[in-house]
């Protein structure tokens, strides 16, 4: 334990020893009718990794596909299937719900003292939203599929003989999972923290699983209406986008990156929230700069609704709204920047242990800060018009979404593991992993920056010869990136299923979830836990 | 109104500490899908604008199509429903099933009133070929071609509006089936209270597409 006296007594060993959320009650039914935002987000864990493999296997496909310049095994209307089912279902069925809704549900409420989220019931339904939204979408693979890339642009989506509508009603009914999570985790974290707990002692994983829930509640209905107004155009043939009938395109991606730019933010804030726990725990040092972390991530959310114009710099926007949009995204950098330096500043002398979820934590640090970087080359509009829609881009959002977010929530996954399961992993299929990973993901990705500044396009399914020698890399590195996330799902099913018993508090973190048995009883806390002080005092 | 015979909630969920603490965060959770519904909303009077102010002629037909005779009764009707639903609220959180129940009766008959209202003069549209999609419709009946584009958005936006009553309807009966059952009390109104900031939510974004569609 250490050596903070944070909490008071915040479980004594009751009288029905061994009883846990996990086996108070046995069988499917009783798991798809819980209530129990722990079992909820054990669901989560379930299906979005199964999501995660889907799309993972698109993934390869794909990159199997250009490891030659001309056709290999697709014809390049199965290429843009493959290319869009695979971004479809990382963005709005693993990325986008991933962190929030598997460890925000488990560990959110218990961080912050609470028996359960505000509305349990509502957080199932969340989860019944993602599954009949998911079923939506993929079912149109046996109705002629969709070709449009995840964006869905007009006018292509409103003409495309694919099956766009329903991809696009699967996208509609997985927000509402999304708002509905959001909402419950605001008030949430807004009405049931326990005794002690002000908003200035909560974990730095709560306030960014806060700051995500304000982007899912605002900006998700603005996408949520974009998308019912393209399925209204394919159904009934209004033409709110249809340039025929003075309808403007644009609009659509207007309004598509007034939802999707505060998006990234979904996927990626999470993540930094996992960063600042493992950080502090695996280097047994107060964060460093816990104020600026925190108020950090709330200037995120606010600005990420002033920049959604960068990816339309070349969709005929006025150079005046070009130059206010690029200036604003630079001012992104600020809040991401103190994040990094107050991690950095962290690490700083302390006592680093290197287990599995430090790798990957240390990986999301290198990876994230060049996806960042790179970002800043998009977000200036002169550099954009050059690289727009070429792999550059593709390098730098799979630094920020893969590098970042996914690599992210393995490193939580792995630290949170045996507060969920009640077992250990296995440390050296951990860290192989976690080592795979990093090699795999720059293997990949790393030629993509080159390949995408010489000018490869994006989303071609055949190329010109002088790109081969970078697509056959990143086709090889993509083989080493799958295996080690296979490592890494094979290493965290091997812990559930006969991982080593899991003492308290493994890793001697400060917060309340450690101080709970592992894995904890139905409600969390035997009493109600009080707090006298802020999380992270290790020294 | 203690009758003793109905089970009235007393005690809070198991993870809320008090009757007081649960009121609080669901009245919070229905501000927060308020703000949802504001946004969603938000993104139509939006496109609205922009094509206003790009197609204004188109718009100015537009408007002189619609009945603002028949808009104008609907907004009246929808204050009124306005008012007694707060009324009920009132009366619910006082205690007071019975009024409750009776104000929210007449809630509900005012949102039938407005959805057969809306009906004839939807029906009304269709005829005249004003429908701008499944074909039906009639590039004749207007001067200016993005008028069309109007309709669309008329259609879109009350057609969305008209779907929030309906659901509204259904939650009304909802809280009828309770208040029947006298559920409610002093400690315990956050349904009522929910369904009533639910329902002025609607009537809000009524009161700005009145004027927005039949009157400018």
């Amino acid at each position: 334990m250490a050596e903070t006296k944070t909490v008071d007594n915040a479980h004594a060993h009751g009288s029905q020893e061994g009883v846990n959320y996990l086996n108070e009650t046995s069988g499917l039914w009783s798991w798809l009718t819980t209530v129990d935002h722990k079992r909820i987000g054990v669901m989560y864990i379930y299906t979005i990794i199964a999501f995660f493999v889907v799309g993972g296997l698109f993934a390869l496909a794909l990159r199997l596909e250009l490891l030659t310049a001309e056709k290999l095994f697709m014809t390049a209307d199965v290429y843009n299937q493959v290319m869009t089912f695979h971004g479809s279902i990382m963005v709005f069925m693993v990325i986008v719900p991933g962190v929030p809704a598997m460890l925000g549900n488990f560990m959110m409420p218990i961080m912050i003292g609470a028996k359960d989220v505000a509305f349990p019931k509502l957080n199932l339904a969340s989860w019944y939203c993602l599954i009949i939204g998911a079923v939506i979408a993929v079912a149109s693979l046996f109705f002629g599929g969709v070709d449009t890339g995840w964006t869905f642009y007009t006018p292509y989506s409103a003409q495309s003989a694919t099956a766009v509508a329903m991809v696009v009603f699967g996208a509609f009914v997985m927000g509402f999972s999304s708002i509905l999570t959001g909402l419950n985790f605001i008030v949430t974290i807004h009405k049931l923290r326990c005794k002690g707990m002000t908003m200035m002692r909560m974990p730095l994983f709560v306030w960014s699983i806060y700051a995500t829930a304000i982007l899912q509640v605002i900006a998700t209905p603005v996408l949520g209406i974009t998308l019912l107004l393209l399925v209204a155009e394919r159904i009934f043939g209004v033409g709110v986008f249809d340039p025929a009938l003075g309808g403007d395109p644009v609009l659509f991606q207007h309004f598509f990156w007034f939802y999707s730019h505060p998006a990234v933010y979904i996927m990626i804030v999470p993540a930094f929230g996992i960063v600042s726990e493992i950080i502090s725990t695996f280097s047994q040092k107060t964060i460093f700069g816990y104020k600026a972390i925190a108020f950090s991530s709330m200037a995120i959310t606010f600005l990420s609704f002033l920049v959604w114009g960068h990816h339309m710099f070349v969709s005929g926007q006025s150079p005046v709204a070009g130059t206010i949009f690029t200036v604003l995204t630079m001012l992104v950098g600020v809040p991401t920047a103190i994040k990094l330096f107050n991690w950095v500043a962290t690490l700083y002398k302390g006592q680093i242990t290197l287990s599995t979820p430090m790798l990957y934590a240390l990986s999301f640090l290198c990876l994230f800060t060049i996806g960042g970087l790179t970002g800043l080359f998009l977000g200036a509009f002169a550099v954009d018009v050059h690289l727009h829609d070429t792999y550059f881009v593709v390098a730098h959002f799979h630094y920020v979404m893969l590098g970042g977010a996914i690599v992210a929530m393995f490193g939580g996954l792995f630290y949170w593991m045996p507060k969920i399961s009640g077992k250990m992993y296995d440390e050296l299929l951990g860290k192989v992993s976690a080592v795979l990973v990093f090699i795999g993901f720059n293997v990949t990705f790393l030629p993509q920056f080159v390949m995408g500044s010489l000018g490869m396009p994006r989303r071609y399914a055949t190329y010109d010869g002088i790109y081969s020698g970078y697509h056959v890399l990143s086709t090889i590195g993509s083989w080493v990136l799958a295996l080690g996330f296979g490592v890494a799902i094979y290493a965290l099913i091997k812990a559930a299923i006969k991982g080593e018993k899991a003492p308290e508090d493994p890793f001697k973190g400060t917060t309340l979830e450690w101080t709970i048995p592992s894995p904890p009883i139905h409600t969390n806390f035997e009493t109600s836990p009080k707090v006298s002080g802020r999380p992270y005092e290790y020294r | 109104m203690s009758t003793g015979k109905v089970d009235r909630r007393v005690e809070p969920s198991h993870h809320f500490d008090s009757m007081i603490q649960e009121h609080d965060a669901g009245k919070q959770g229905v501000w927060l899908f308020m703000a949802t519904e504001l946004m969603m909303f938000g993104a139509l009077f939006a496109g609205y604008f922009i094509y206003r102010t790009k197609y204004f002629d188109a718009w100015v037909e537009g408007g002189s199509l619609l009945d603002w005779r028949l808009g104008a009764f609907n907004t009246i009707v929808l204050l009124l429903s306005s008012f007694t639903m707060a009324q009920a609220v009132t009366d619910s959180m006082q205690g007071h099933n019975k009024k409750a129940f009776r104000n929210v009766i007449i809630t509900t008959a005012c949102a039938f009133i407005f959805m057969i209202v809306k009906y004839f003069e939807y029906s009304g549209k269709i005829h005249h070929g004003l429908f701008p999609g499944l074909g039906m419709w009639n590039p004749e009946a207007v001067e200016v071609a993005q008028t069309k584009l109007f309709m669309t958005f008329y259609f879109v936006m009350t057609g969305l509006h008209g779907i929030h009553i309906l659901v509204g309807i259904g939650l009304m009966v909802w809280l009828m089936k309770r208040l029947k059952n006298d559920e409610f009390s002093k400690e315990y109104y956050t349904s009522v209270e929910g369904v009533g900031l639910y329902w002025h939510i609607v009537d809000i974004i009524w009161i700005f597409l009145f004027p927005l569609m039949y009157l400018i």
